[in-house]
C-alpha cells in the first residue's frame, strides 16, 4: 500500500469522529442550534480530502500519518467548538480553508526548502519584528490577560508569535547546521566544562537574550518557554552536548526567576500557579480554579458532549455580558481558546484528555522520525525543531490548564479557536511534510546510504 | 545527530506523561475535594437546573414546589412554599443563597434525583434530564395546623411576660413511627429567607424562629419523666402498681429535702395513686431504689443519650438525657431521685426534647416497642414509580408487653381521675401524663408539659406538647388542650 493510500485510510477515523461528534452535540443541543450548522463538518471533510489530493500529487512519499493526525486534532477542535457555540465552528471551518490555502502554497512553492537557508537572517529579523509588533502603538493590540500577544487590524486579530516560532526555528536550524562542527569541537575546556569559542556562541546568547526580552516586554512566560525550549532542542540535536542544554536551561530558569519577581504580571501568574486557592491569590486565580473544577466534573469518562456546565444559566448569567457567550457569561473563562482542554476533560473525561495528549505524542513521534530519516543536517534540525516547538506549545497550554506550569496564553494547536494558530501550524506541518517527502523519497538504485525505513 | 533526537522525544513523552498525571489528579483523584471547595459554584448552579421534587403532606397538601425562572435550557428552578409558615418547621427551606435545612436537607438526594451510577448512564442514553423525586410526608396538614394554632395561641398568651417564648408539639403514630405533626413556635415563613437580609434578621431574631424546637431544644420534662421512671420500675420488677411507699412531704432525696406540690403529705400510697396524682416524693424514691445505672439503662432504651433516629439533619437534633451545667450528657454522679421526676442539679439535670417525650408515650402505646421515627411516607420518581415507601422499623424493645399494658392502665387513670381529668379526646378513653417543670419557684414560673396517647386500648396517636414559660400554670391547662386537639384531629 502506498503512503498516500495509507493516508487516505487514516482519514476515515477523522470522518467518523467528526460525524459522530457533530451528531452527538446536535442531539443534545438541538433546541439551541440549527441543523444548517451540521454542514460545517462536511465542509471540513471536503477540505481534508482536497489537501490529501494535493499531497498525492506533490509529496507522494511524505509521512502518511502526519496530516491525518492533525486532521484528527482539528476534528476534535471543531466538535468541541460546535458544542460551545455553533457559529464558532463555522468560523473555524472557514479558517481551515485559509490555512489549507497557505499549506498548499507552501508545498507548491517551497519544493526545495533549502532556499530558506539563504534568507535566514531576514527570517530571523522578520520573526523578531513580528514578536515585537504587538507592543507598537496603533496596530498593537490590547494586553490580553496582561500579556501582549495579538495584533488588531479592525475586526481581525492576529497572533504574530504563532508565525514567529516557525521563523525562529528555521533560523536556528540553518545557523546551527552550518556552525555545529565549530560548536561541538571543543576549543577550550575549563574545569571539565567545554566552552565553545565566543564568536560562534555569541548569536546563541542573543537568542537567550531575546527570550528574556520577550518575558519582560511581551510578558508571557509560556511563549518564551516555547521559544527557548525549541532553541535548546535544536542546539542539542546540533551539538549532542548535554552541557550546553543544561547551561541554557539554567540560564533560562535563572532569568525567568529573576524577571518573574520583577515583572508584576509574570509574578502573579507564578503565584497563582503555586497556590490558586490562596486567600490572597492575585486576580485571575479564578480562571485556574474554574479550569480545575471543570476537570473535576469530568471524572473518568466525562459528562458527555454538551452535558457539562459552561454557559451560566438564568440569573447567574452576568447582565454586563454584552459580547455574548462564550466571550463572557461562561463559568469557565475562554472555553474556546485557552481553556478548551478543560472543556474536553469535563465532557470527555480523563480518557478524552489522554486521547488528545496521545494524538500530540503521535504527531511528535512522526515529526522526530522525519528528523531521524532526514538526509542532511539542516533538514534534521528543521524537522526536530519544528516538532519540538509544536509539542512544546501543546505542553505549555495543557500544562498551564492542568497546573503543571504557570498558565500562559498560547493556543492548543489545531484545537483552540483562532485563525493565526491554525494557519501557522498548518504551515509548520507543510514544512515537516516537505522534509519528510525528501527523506523518504526512494533513492536511485545502488546509491549507498539510502535509508530504508517505512 | 539521531541519538539526541530520540532523547528529545523521550523528554517530550515525559512531559506529556506529566500532563496525563495531572489531568488524572484533577479529573479523578482530587475530584471530590475540588467539588467541595467553597469557591466551586458548579454543584450549586447545576442543582438549580434540576427541578427539585414537590413535597406534599400525606393528605395531599402541596408544601414545597420548584418553579422555573427563565425559559428554555437556561432555566433555573426556585423553591416556593405555598403554605408559608405552617411548614417552615419541620420542612425547612432550600435556596441557593442560604443553602438548605431540615427535611429539604435530609431528603435532598431524593428531591434532586440522585440515583446510582448505572441508572444515571441509562438516563443519559435515554436523554432524560435529571429530575427530582416527589415526596409525600407522613405529616397531616390538618393536625399540623391545629398543633401550630394551639401552640401559637399558648405562646401569644405568655409572650407578654416572657418575650421570645416558644413551644413544641410532636405527634407520632406509635406502631409506625410516622410523625403526623411537628410544630415549633415561634415560626417563620420559608419563602422569605431567600432574601439574605431577612435571613440574617431571622438568625438573630428574638425567640430564635429558625430553631426547630421539637428536635433541637431540650427542656426539663418535669413530671412527664415519671412515665420513664414508672416504666423502668415496672419492667425491672422494682415496683408493681400496688407497691406501697410512704410519700410524705418533704422527703430527703440525696440528702436534700424534696417537696410534693403544695407541700402535701400523702402517707402510704400505691404506684397507681402516685402516678395519677403525680406525687414527687414517691417517684423520687423509686428513682433512688432503681439507682443511676438502671435509670440510665432505661432512658437509653427509650432513645435518650443519642440523637433520635429520625431522617433529619444531625445538627438539627439534640439528644435528651441527664445533662450537667456544662451541657454534657452524664451517665452517673447525678441526683437520680430528682432526675426520675424530671428535675436535677448542676451535676445532672433531666432534659428532653418534645420529640423524645412523644417517643416515650409512643413506646408505651406500642406495647413497649420503640419505632424509628420518620417523616417519609413515600417518594415517587418523575415516571410515577414508587422508589421509597414508609417501612416501619423497630428501633428497640424498651419494656415488656405486660409492663406496657400495666403502665397504659396507670396512665389512663391519670386522665380518668388524676391531674388530667379535665381533658378529653372526643369521649375516647386515653392515657396521659402531665408535667409542670418548675423554672423559677419564687416567681412561680413553670414549663407545662403533656404527653399522651389515644385511644388507650388501641392507640393510634401519641403526642407531646410543651410551652417554654408560663406563670403559675400547670401542664394540664396549658399543654394539655393542645395535645388533645391534635389527637382529636388525627382520630377522626
Amino acid at each position: 500500500m502506498s503512503a498516500r493510500t495509507r493516508e487516505l485510510f487514516a482519514l476515515i477515523p477523522v470522518a467518523i469522529l467528526l460525524v459522530a461528534g457533530f451528531t452527538a452535540v446536535f442531539v443534545v443541543r438541538s433546541d439551541e442550534i440549527g441543523d444548517l450548522s451540521l454542514i460545517y463538518g462536511g465542509y471540513f471533510l471536503a477540505l481534508c480530502l482536497a489537501a490529501h489530493i494535493l499531497l498525492r500529487i506533490r509529496l507522494p512519499n511524505a509521512d502518511p500519518y502526519l496530516f491525518p493526525l492533525c486532521a484528527l486534532l482539528a476534528a476534535v477542535g471543531l466538535v468541541v467548538l460546535y458544542r460551545i457555540d455553533d457559529a464558532l465552528a463555522g468560523k473555524q471551518a472557514t479558517v481551515f480553508l485559509l490555512g489549507l490555502v497557505l499549506f498548499a502554497l507552501t508545498i507548491i512553492f517551497l519544493r526545495d526548502y533549502h532556499v530558506l537557508e539563504r534568507y535566514r537572517y531576514l527570517i530571523a529579523l522578520g520573526s523578531i519584528g513580528l514578536l515585537m509588533a504587538p507592543l507598537l502603538p496603533g496596530i498593537g493590540g490590547q494586553a490580553t490577560n496582561g500579556a501582549y500577544l495579538s495584533l488588531d487590524f479592525g475586526p481581525l486579530s492576529f497572533q504574530p508569535a504563532e508565525l514567529a516560532k516557525i521563523g525562529v526555528v528555521i533560523f536556528l536550524a540553518s545557523y546551527l547546521a552550518e556552525r555545529r562542527e565549530l560548536l561541538s569541537v571543543a576549543a577550550r575546556r575549563i574545569a571539565g566544562v567545554t566552552i565553545p569559542p565566543l564568536k560562534h556562541f555569541g548569536p546563541l546568547l542573543v537568542v537567550w537574550g531575546a527570550a528574556m526580552v520577550m518575558l519582560v516586554f511581551i510578558r508571557d512566560l509560556g511563549s518564551s518557554l516555547m521559544f527557548f525550549g525549541a532553541f535548546l532542542a535544536v542546539l542539542y540535536v546540533a551539538t549532542a552536548r548535554i552541557s550546553y542544554v543544561l547551561a541554557g536551561a539554567a540560564l533560562f530558569v535563572f532569568g525567568a526567576a529573576f524577571f518573574s519577581s520583577t515583572v508584576p504580571h509574570v509574578q502573579d501568574r507564578v503565584d497563582i500557579w503555586l497556590d490558586p486557592f490562596a486567600a490572597n491569590a492575585p486576580e485571575g486565580a479564578g480562571q485556574l480554579q474554574q479550569s480545575l473544577f471543570a476537570q473535576a466534573d469530568g471524572g473518568l469518562f466525562g459528562t458527555g458532549l454538551g452535558e457539562s456546565l459552561l454557559r451560566l444559566p438564568g440569573p447567574f448569567f452576568p447582565e454586563s455580558c454584552t459580547d455574548g457567550f462564550p466571550f463572557c457569561g461562561s463559568i469557565l473563562p475562554e472555553p474556546h481558546t485557552d481553556f478548551i482542554y478543560a472543556v474536553i476533560v469535563a465532557e470527555l473525561g480523563l480518557f478524552g484528555g489522554c486521547a488528545l495528549i496521545l494524538i500530540y505524542a503521535l504527531i511528535a513521534a512522526r515529526g522526530f522520525k522525519t528528523a531521524v530519516m532526514a538526509p542532511d543536517g539542516f533538514s534534521k534540525l528543521l524537522a526536530a525543531g519544528l516538532t519540538a516547538v509544536f509539542a512544546l506549545q501543546a505542553f505549555v497550554i495543557i500544562g498551564g490548564v492542568t497546573k503543571v506550569i504557570p498558565l500562559t496564553g498560547v493556543t492548543l494547536p489545531f484545537v483552540s479557536y483562532g485563525g493565526s494558530s491554525v494557519v501557522a501550524n498548518l504551515i509548520l506541518i507543510a514544512l515537516l511534510l516537505l522534509v519528510s517527502d525528501r527523506a523518504r523519497r526512494p533513492q536511485p538504485t545502488g546509491s549507498p546510504g539510502s535509508p530504508v525505513v517505512s | 545527530m539521531n541519538v539526541p533526537i530520540v532523547r528529545i522525544f523521550a523528554v517530550v513523552l515525559l512531559g506529556f506523561g506529566s500532563l496525563v498525571y495531572f489531568t488524572s489528579k484533577w479529573a479523578v483523584f482530587d475530584a471530590d475535594a475540588l467539588e467541595e471547595k467553597p469557591e466551586n459554584r458548579r454543584p450549586v448552579i447545576e442543582e438549580q437546573q434540576i427541578p427539585r421534587g414537590d413535597i406534599r403532606t400525606v393528605d395531599g397538601v402541596l408544601v414545597a414546589e420548584s418553579l422555573p425562572q427563565g425559559r428554555g435550557p437556561n432555566a433555573v428552578f426556585v423553591r416556593r412554599y405555598p403554605e408559608g409558615p405552617l411548614f417552615g418547621h419541620p420542612v425547612g427551606y432550600s435556596f441557593v443563597e442560604v443553602n438548605r435545612t431540615e427535611i429539604e436537607l435530609s431528603e435532598n438526594d431524593l428531591l434532586v434525583g440522585e440515583e446510582n451510577e448505572f441508572e444515571t448512564i441509562i438516563d443519559q442514553l435515554r436523554d432524560v434530564p435529571q429530575e427530582g423525586a416527589d415526596i409525600t410526608l407522613t405529616i397531616d396538614s390538618e393536625a399540623q395546623r391545629i398543633a401550630t394554632d394551639g401552640l401559637e395561641s399558648a405562646v401569644a398568651a405568655n409572650s407578654g411576660a416572657f418575650p421570645g417564648v416558644g413551644g413544641a408539639v410532636v405527634a407520632i403514630e406509635p406502631d409506625t413511627g410516622a410523625v403526623r405533626a411537628m410544630a415549633s413556635a415561634p415560626g417563620y415563613d420559608p419563602n422569605t429567607v431567600q432574601n439574605e437580609d431577612e435571613f440574617s434578621r431571622l438568625q438573630t431574631a428574638q425567640g430564635a424562629p429558625l430553631v426547630n424546637r421539637p428536635t433541637q431544644s431540650v427542656y426539663p420534662p418535669g413530671s412527664t419523666m415519671k412515665v420513664v421512671t414508672a416504666a423502668a420500675g415496672l419492667d425491672s420488677g422494682e415496683i408493681t402498681p400496688d407497691t406501697v411507699i410512704n410519700a410524705d412531704s418533704p422527703k430527703e432525696i440525696s440528702g436534700v429535702p424534696l417537696q410534693n406540690a403544695g407541700g402535701e403529705s400523702f402517707g402510704d400510697i400505691t404506684a397507681t395513686f402516685a402516678l395519677t396524682n403525680s406525687v414527687n416524693t414517691y417517684w423520687a424514691q423509686v428513682g433512688e431504689r432503681l439507682g443511676t445505672d438502671t435509670m440510665v439503662e432505661y432512658m437509653k432504651r427509650f432513645g435518650f443519650y443519642a440523637d433520635p433516629e429520625l431522617d433529619y439533619p444531625g445538627n438539627q437534633m439534640a439528644p435528651s438525657g441527664a445533662i450537667n451545667s456544662a451541657g454534657e450528657l452524664v451517665e452517673d454522679g447525678f441526683d437520680v431521685g430528682r432526675v426520675a421526676i424530671g428535675q436535677g442539679g448542676e451535676e445532672g439535670q433531666a432534659l428532653a426534647s418534645a420529640l423524645q417525650m412523644a417517643q416515650v408515650a409512643g413506646t408505651v402505646a406500642n406495647g413497649g416497642v420503640l419505632m424509628e421515627p420518620t417523616f417519609l411516607q413515600e417518594a415517587k420518581d418523575p415516571d410515577g414509580r414508587t422508589i421509597e415507601e414508609l417501612d416501619p422499623e423497630e428501633q428497640n424493645r424498651v419494656i415488656s408487653e405486660e409492663s406496657a399494658a400495666t403502665l397504659t392502665e396507670m396512665m389512663t387513670n391519670v386522665t380518668r381521675e388524676g391531674t388530667a381529668s379535665d381533658l378529653s379526646v372526643d369521649g375516647v378513653e386515653f392515657a396521659g401524663k402531665t408535667g409542670t417543670a418548675e423554672i423559677d419557684v419564687q416567681e412561680g414560673i413553670n414549663q407545662p408539659w403533656f404527653i399522651a396517647f389515644a385511644p388507650a386500648q388501641d392507640p393510634q396517636i401519641a403526642v407531646a406538647a410543651t410551652v417554654e414559660r408560663c406563670n403559675g400554670c400547670f401542664g394540664a391547662d396549658v399543654a394539655g388542650p393542645i395535645a388533645t386537639a391534635v389527637m382529636e384531629s388525627l382520630l377522626e
